[in-house]
């Protein structure tokens, strides 16, 4: 019994480390690369290019920070891709949420082809569209605008916004409704008093699928905007970039900094993510 | 309060006939139950009432009002679910309480209103409690308690009750009975389960195939069932049916089939010369069925039989027996102490025998 005992110990202390081993190879991989890239900000301006691979650089100092903020028009780019990428996700996911739901409850002409229309753009690669979006925002006028930005950003990530948060409506019993149809909303204010409060989690994931893929986009905005006052951070960055030199301090802390916003975003959206929100409300 | 009136009211999804013509009055204060089995059309027309549903055809009345084309908001009547439908993102106070908001009413009166149905409903140390933290029966009585605050005209159950276990749905009937006589309110209330409908209706609407079976009070349903449905569904153990042809022979008329030949008294299917010949399916509740030596009156001949199962329930014993082709269940008191294989003879009751036709599937005794 003992020996039986001892083995099962030493086979559940062996799966322990194995998964253990398997999590930190994962965050290494993950973290590492962030910790280079800090490191290279940090370093003093004669020492960019070295092979040290020291996390904490001997003379270590912020001045790639100061001159990103003082020398170039970083704040201004950081402050174009906040507008542009917070309208879109804002748009995207009301827009989403109102037609996710029609797609959800009623029965219309066209509902299973819309559906599918809908995943198969997700299909198309983006290279494709460019010439496509770039034509349409220039005949609109929105060419160099943040509404030109907004709107190509909002309707490239509506279907896959309609396509989660359809599938989360579909969990929600119609009785939910019902109820509240009875109790005396209309069904808009059945939508908005009982549907929304409840999909949190799923309008958080759509959420920050909007903000991720707004602020981290490149090609579309290279399209769109041309004059550096209205570059994006993603554009900004690459004007540190010369023929001859590139300025990878700046470069780096560039990098660090707008990884604040997405990391606040979703530190805070964590609390909504969690699902099981509907639990209790019928019979489980 | 209000009256309900249902006027030939159909309901078709696409080809299928879920409804078909309904008609059916409810008084006002008066507690009918819909009863049927599953996808007979009961919660459908339920449904139709709340405004949930589209009519097809026909007209709805509340309180002589058309409400065909009226919103379910406006109908003025509160549902219970069959899954209770709370809002899971609010306290049991704020699921009550969620009409009366709506309404704008004064908050004094919203919140005497919900402490009220709370007290009644036990459930006044809840208030403060998500849905999720509530049991079954819990969950129940505050979907109820959100029908009674808005003090509807019409309350509207749909199988409030099947999601329940047997000794909490038992209890949740006995508070439903309860509720009634203190709210005198009309209730439509939908179940699959006969025994619900025959311990808390005034009136029994019973339905199959989207028709209406048969309406009478429980005692009516029970005691003459129109049909060989009606008769087959309500009562529990489930009425004996004995497959027969009618003859007679001289004066009398007896039911024949390969095993048996039973006489039918004058008493209860009169006539007899003119249905001899006629196909025709005896009732007999297992409560009619007679084990053992002794006549009684009104009682047939003696049928032999062998007893193939006995079921012991503690006060009643349900014996099934073999009658040559026939099987016969028989409810006696325990026990009965015969073992399966045995010898039995039965007897049954005339009083409380019923003669379907079995072409038309009606009732053709008094």
């Amino acid at each position: 019994m003992n020996k039986e005992a001892a083995v099962y110990r030493r086979k559940k202390l062996l799966k322990y480390l194995l998964i253990h081993a398997v999590i930190i190879t994962v965050v290494v991989v993950c973290v590492y690369p962030l910790l280079r890239i800090l490191s290279i900000s940090i370093r003093p301006g004669d020492r960019v290019i070295s092979t040290d691979l020291s996390l904490i650089p001997s003379g270590a100092d912020f001045a790639a920070y100061l001159r990103l903020l003082k020398d170039t028009m970083f704040l201004r780019w950081l402050w174009n891709s906040l507008i542009i990428t917070v309208v879109t996700s804002f748009i995207g996911v009301s827009l989403a949420s109102t037609a996710a739901y029609a797609f959800s409850r009623f029965k219309f002409p066209g509902k299973k082809s819309g559906m599918i229309l809908l995943l198969s753009t997700q299909m198309i690669p983006a290279g494709m569209l460019i010439l496509p979006l770039f034509l349409m925002i220039m005949k609109l006028g929105l060419m160099n605008t943040y509404l030109g930005m907004i709107i190509a950003y909002s309707v490239s990530s509506l279907p896959f916004s309609i396509w989660i948060l359809k599938g989360y409506y579909d969990t929600i019993p119609r009785s939910l409704e019902e109820a509240a149809l009875v109790d005396g909303t209309s069904q808009i204010g059945a939508f908005y008093r009982i549907i929304l409060p409840l999909s949190t989690p799923a309008l958080s994931i759509a959420f920050l699928f909007n903000f991720t893929t707004a602020w981290n986009e490149y090609l579309v905005a290279r399209v769109v905007l041309f004059s550096a006052k209205q570059y994006t951070w993603t554009l900004g960055l690459f004007e540190l970039q010369g023929q001859y030199i590139t300025q990878w301090g700046m470069f780096a802390a560039g990098s660090m900094l707008v990884t604040v916003p997405v990391l606040m975003v979703f530190l805070y959206s964590s609390k909504w993510l969690l699902s099981g929100l509907t639990l209790g409300s019928v019979k489980g | 309060m209000a009256d309900v009136k249902f006027l030939k009211v159909t309901k078709k999804f696409n080809e299928n006939v879920i409804l078909n013509g309904v008609s059916v009055e409810i008084k006002d204060h008066e507690f009918v139950v819909i009863v049927g089995p599953s996808g007979c059309g009961k919660t459908t027309l339920l449904r139709m009432l709340a405004g949930l549903e589209e009519i097809t055809a026909g007209d709805i009345h509340i309180d002589n009002i058309l409400v065909n084309n009226i919103h379910p908001s406006k109908r003025q009547i509160a549902m219970v679910f069959q899954d209770y439908a709370l809002y899971p993102h609010m306290t049991v106070e704020e699921n009550m309480s969620f009409a009366l908001r709506l309404m704008k009413m004064d908050k004094r009166e919203i919140s005497a209103r919900v402490h009220e149905a709370a007290a009644i409903l036990q459930l006044t140390k809840l208030l403060k409690r998500m849905p999720k933290q509530l049991s079954g029966g819990q969950r129940q009585r505050v979907a109820i308690g959100r029908a009674i605050v808005r003090k509807p005209k019409v309350f509207l159950f749909d199988e409030p009750l099947s999601n329940l276990d047997a000794k909490l749905r038992e209890e949740m009937r006995v508070e439903i009975a309860k509720l009634y006589q203190r709210l005198n309110a009309t209730i439509i209330y939908v179940t699959h389960d006969q025994v619900e409908a025959m311990t808390l209706a005034g009136r029994i609407v019973v339905m199959n195939h989207g028709i209406i079976q048969q309406t009478g009070t429980p005692i009516e349903v029970y005691r003459k069932p129109d049909n060989l449905f009606v008769a087959g569904f309500i009562g529990s153990p489930t009425m004996n049916f004995l497959h027969g042809k009618l003859s007679a022979e001289g004066e009398k008329l007896f039911l024949k089939n390969d095993s048996l030949t039973l006489y039918i008294p004058p008493f209860l299917l009169a006539d007899g010369a003119r249905n001899a010949g006629r196909e025709v399916v005896l009732g007999i509740r297992p409560d009619d069925v007679l084990v053992g030596s002794g006549t009684r009156e009104n009682c047939s001949e003696k049928i032999e039989g062998v007893l193939e199962v006995s079921e012991l329930l503690g006060h009643r014993e349900n014996l099934y027996i073999k009658a040559g082709e026939n099987r016969v269940l028989a409810t006696v008191e325990a026990f009965f102490n015969q073992s399966p294989g045995s010898k039995v003879s039965v007897r049954f009751n005339y009083r409380n025998m019923h003669v379907f036709d079995k072409k038309t599937q009606q009732r053709i005794n008094n």
